[in-house]
Formats: structure tokens, sequence, C-alpha cells
């Protein structure tokens, strides 16, 4: 995202040991913010504060190369999260309930 | 039963022409069915590529709340134009706007598409919770008998379903491969025209200001409830005091009041989103409070006196912020470990500017014995 929209950096959970890289370069295509590049038949972080933590990568990494704590960031699911003591959610999606995100 | 098109018994395809063409007994066929297709599974429904009048108003009104938790269609497979064995194989959600937005640009091709069952939310949300996600996916093309309707093993699944998608666990659990796709439906034609392959413009998340500014929107519909409750203090905090209490008081600090919790309102999840590349930081609630600050200076026009002003002021600024960084759950780009990290230091911040805010305006309200 050229200029418009960054976010807070130096904080994402995003870790990749490039030992256990198979270079299949998944990560680098499912990532939306354009996180990884594959060079050399490896895959490398080239841009670790455009993380999402959306947990794309990690999940089709079949290598179990990249880890990241996945999770929505959004206030209103950290807040329910903080106050029912569970993990954060939008307490929505369920049948019946609103569809937020 | 395969929760998969209709049945054979009574099928639509078998029934007569004319009005109640293709329904079943109890059931009444959707405005965007055009026929059936009879398959090896059994007739599926061709879908039309074009949005009608229903279909945007069922938009409409989902985007103003209503009925948005109901607003699916049944998972299962669907047609597009007249699809073969070798047509590809499209996933989607069965929030109907999903749908209707993927249907919609696939004019001119012969395609299926499987809807998968993630409660009526969106692709993208779904994944997050794992409900667009690989168990679903492979069960759904179990249940669909998607192996006898077509004789290649690809899904294309979108882009964003891939935080819930695992693309080498569903080849293990059903043998399909699973190509993702373009962020965009708008991009599926050139993705297929291309071979399946999508440029990097195509597997980028952008968050354009028409899009910002729509999502911000949809607030004004949300906190329905909240813009009551607010209501309700302000009335009761204005009206307690000297007297008991004062109907002439409780009427004008409810009006300023709310006026001013409406700047914040708008400066929070209109002006902040619209202007989110240009305001300062990178914290959402700091964006918030500095639109706050520009839109709650219309509190000026209204203000019964410099006290109540800077009250209402601060307490639209307050607002803004707290709207701001409610808005980084409509963003595409905010990681949860930010917005925690923002939140810690913005609530406090933004709590003791309400409670100053709240002091200054029931000053100014008058009435404070």
């Amino acid at each position: 995202m050229s200029g418009c929209c960054r976010y807070i950096p130096g904080v994402v959970t995003l870790r990749m040991d490039p030992h256990r890289c198979g270079g299949c370069g998944m990560c680098a295509q499912v990532c939306p913010h354009g996180v990884f590049v594959v060079e050399g038949g490896t895959a490398r972080i080239a841009d670790r504060d455009a993380c999402m933590e959306c947990g794309a990568c990690a999940l089709n990494c079949s290598s179990g190369a990249i880890e990241v704590e996945q999770g929505v960031g959004c206030a209103r699911a950290i807040i329910h999260g903080w106050i029912t003591g569970g993990p954060p959610s939008c307490d929505c999606g369920g049948d019946g309930g609103s569809t937020c995100c | 039963m395969r929760s998969c098109g209709p049945e054979t018994c009574g099928s639509g395809a078998a029934s007569t022409e004319g009005a109640g063409q293709g329904e079943l007994p109890g059931y009444r066929r959707w405005h965007f069915v055009s026929g059936f297709l009879e398959t090896p599974i059994g007739p599926v429904p061709v879908v039309k590529t074009s949005l009608e009048r229903p279909d945007r108003i069922g938009a409409a009104l989902v985007r103003l709340g209503v009925g948005r938790g109901r607003y699916r269609v049944a998972p299962g497979l669907y047609a597009v134009g007249a699809p073969g064995p070798e047509s590809p194989v499209l996933v989607t959600a069965n929030y109907k706007l999903s749908f209707d937005s993927l249907r919609k640009e696939l004019a001119g091709l012969n395609a299926w598409i499987l809807v998968l069952d993630t409660a009526g939310v969106n692709v993208w949300c779904a994944a997050g919770k794992k409900t667009f996600g690989t168990m679903e996916l492979a069960r759904r093309v179990a249940a669909c008998g998607l192996t006898e309707v077509v004789t290649h093993r690809r899904l294309v699944v979108p882009q964003l379903g891939a935080p819930g998608v695992a693309a080498h666990e569903v080849k293990r659990l059903c043998g399909f491969r699973v190509v993702f796709g373009p962020v965009r439906a708008a991009d599926i034609p050139a993705f297929l025209q291309a071979g399946m392959k999508a440029t990097p413009a195509m597997r980028r998340v952008e968050f354009p200001a028409l899009d910002r500014v729509a999502v911000g929107l949809v607030e004004f519909a949300n906190e329905r409830r909240t813009m009551l409750w607010v209501a309700l203090a302000l009335f009761a905090l204005a009206g307690a005091g000297e007297g008991v209490f004062s109907l002439k008081r409780a009427w004008l600090g409810l009006w300023t009041g709310f006026a001013a919790y409406m700047l914040g309102f708008v400066g929070g999840n209109v002006l902040c989103p619209l202007a989110l590349p240009w305001l300062p930081g990178r914290s959402f609630a700091l964006k918030g409070a500095v639109a706050g600050l520009a839109a709650g200076a219309g509190a000026w026009a209204f203000a019964p006196n410099p006290l109540a002003g800077v009250g209402l002021w601060l307490g639209a600024v307050a607002a803004a912020s707290w709207y701001g960084m409610n808005f980084t759950g409509s963003s595409t780009y905010t990681s949860p470990t930010g917005v925690e990290k923002e939140m810690r230091a913005a609530i406090p911040v933004q709590a003791a500017a309400l409670a100053v805010a709240l002091v200054l305006w029931r000053l100014g309200v008058g009435g404070v014995s």
C-alpha cells in the first residue's frame, strides 16, 4: 500500500524460520499485503510492518516455517475479549446473530 | 440427504413451464435462478449474472443493518452459463452479498459456484473464524459429489479465504487442489483468461476512499442503540440538579450534548475514514481525535456559553477518537497486536477527556447547586 495506510510499526507477531522454508511461495501468494518475497528458492519477510496477522501464510505453509498469532485487528473484538475473558471475538457470525467481522 | 441443490423427486428441472417453474412443494425459487442444469448429481440451479431489484434492495437493507444475519443463500453447488466437466469451480460464502458480488462478475463465463456454509458471513471474516475453512470446504466438496460433476480437481478459492483454508490440507482431505484466486471478484475473468494466474495487483488488498466511507457509514445503523443510551444519559444528567429536575434544562442539555456527540460520530465514522491517509499518526484513536477536533469545532455554533462550548468540543473529540479506534475493525490493514497496543494507550485518555467534557458541559448548562 503506497502512501495510504501503514499501521503501527514493530508490533506484529509474525516470525519465519528460513531454514524450514521449502520455497513453495504459498505465503507470498496468499498475503494480501505483500509481506513476503520469494528469492532464490526461499521466502523471506520483506515488509513485516505491513502484516495484519490474518494468519493466511502460516496456515498455508506446509513446512510449518511461519508463525503468527492470528486474530482480527478490531477494537470491538478486543473489548469483547477483555470483557468475557476469552479470546478476541466480535461475538458474531453465529446463527441468527449479526454478521459483522 | 445432500445439502447440495434440489433433490430429484419433484425437482426443479422436471416441473412445468411458466409461473412456479423450478419450484418444489413448499419451496420457492430464488429470483436469481434462471433455470436448472441436469448433471450427474441432479439438477443444479443456474444463476443470473446481473443483479436485479431485489438484490439491490436487499443490499441496501443489510447496509442499514436490516436482516443482515439472515441474508443468506443455501450452501451447495450452483451453475453460471452452461458449465461442463472442465469448467472451473469458484468457491464463495453463503452471505448473499458475497454470492451476488461474485455472480455479477461472471457474465459470459461457464463456471460452477460452490457455496460454503459460513453462517451468512462474508469470505474474509468467515475465514478468520474458520467457518470458511478447510473442513467445511472438504465436507462440501464431498456432500455435493463434485467429483461426479467435474473431471478436473481444482478449486478456485478467493485469496481472502486463505486465513481459513489450508490448501495442502484440502488436497489431502478431498483430493482437490486449491488455487487461490484474486482478492476482488471483478478480477476473476482476467484471472481465468490468464490460465488461473493472478497478477501481483490482484493479490493486494487496498482500502480506497469509497470503501472507507461506505464501511464507515454502516456505523450509523450499528450504533442506533448507543445513540439512544447517549440521549437518555444526557437528558438525565442535564435535568438533574437545582429544583430536583428541570425539563427545560434537560432539553437544552439533550440537544446540545447530542449534537456534539453526533459531530464526534461524524468525525470518527465519516471524516476519519475519508481522510485516513492524511490524518497524522498511525493510531486510529489519534486520527479520530484529530478528525473530532475539526468536526467538534462546529459545537461553537450552538454552545449556550463558552464553558459548555469547551465541554461539547472536548466531548466530540473523545467520541470521534473512540469511533476512529473502532474503525480499525472495518479497515483492511490493522494487526490485532497493534490495535491492542493503541487501545491500551487511548482508552484512559478517552475516558478522562469524556469525564472532563461532561463536567464542563454540565456546568455550562447550569442549575448545579
